[in-house]
């Protein structure tokens, strides 16, 4: 069980590309074998952190979101970034219910689902340069990996 | 998204289809406001059988029609959600306000 491989996502900003996002990140993880919980769980983080950059970072104007993907044996490691307007409280922000748009219908539960479907998550953020969500998952379904 | 509806003994069956995330969230939101406009119905079952995927805007959406159907003191259930969406319902709290009946 020996398995690495690394991909990158360069996309515009809108919202047409939360769909894209979370289908390509979850057929890059399909080596793996994971179950379908796990694929659903790596999409929705997926698909929360792609929504609030094209939410939130680049209000009025054209921005892009970098995805990177790397996967190490069963560990899937998943780096969403963007180069917008960042988040000046960030622990603030990770609270549920917490929405910076008010009247807009949002649950501000994003960074809750996150942490609650991947292992591990973390935000950086710097005020007038981006946002940075790094989530990692192990696979465990470990018989069906790798032909085992 | 696709969503389609039906009255059956007062009771107002929403069933929806597809993906609802932020991209498909203003659609479903115009079309179930739509739906529930007339109030010919006594309580709303959501059925969620078809519903390939989900993320938090859905919450979003849920709880915007339950603050409009408030007024009116009509309930809403949920009906048959799959794990995935099952786990978002739970985190948020959902079933407080909209319970499971099946």
């Amino acid at each position: 069980m020996n398995y690495y491989n690394e991909m990158n996502l360069h996309i515009l900003a809108v919202s047409e590309n939360e769909s894209f996002a979370r289908a390509v990140v979850g057929a890059f993880c399909l080596p793996l074998k994971p179950s379908l919980e796990d694929i659903a769980d790596i999409k929705t983080a997926v698909s929360e952190a792609v929504t609030n950059s094209v939410v939130h970072a680049y209000p009025n104007k054209k921005g892009y979101i970098d995805i990177y993907v790397a996967i190490k044996d069963c560990t899937i490691a998943i780096e969403i970034k963007d180069y917008g307007v960042g988040i000046v409280d960030v622990q603030k922000a990770k609270q549920p219910f917490f929405t910076s748009l008010k009247n807009s219908e949002r649950s501000g539960m994003g960074f809750t689902v996150m942490e609650g479907f991947m292992d591990q998550v973390t935000v950086d953020s710097i005020p007038g340069q981006g946002t940075t969500v790094r989530m990692q998952k192990t696979i465990t379904n470990l018989k069906t990996a790798f032909g085992g | 998204m696709t969503i389609k509806h039906r009255i059956e003994n007062h009771v107002l069956y929403i069933i929806l289809s597809g993906e609802l995330d932020e991209c498909t969230s203003n659609f479903v939101r115009q079309k179930l406001d739509q739906i529930l406009e007339d109030k010919n119905y006594q309580q709303v079952i959501f059925d969620f059988s078809e519903l390939e995927f989900m993320d938090s805007t859905g919450i979003g959406v849920l709880i915007g029609r339950y603050k409009k159907l408030k007024q009116h003191k009509i309930p809403i259930f949920i009906y048959n959600p799959s794990s995935q969406v099952e786990k978002i319902f739970k985190m948020s709290g959902l079933y407080e306000i909209m319970p499971r009946i099946a």
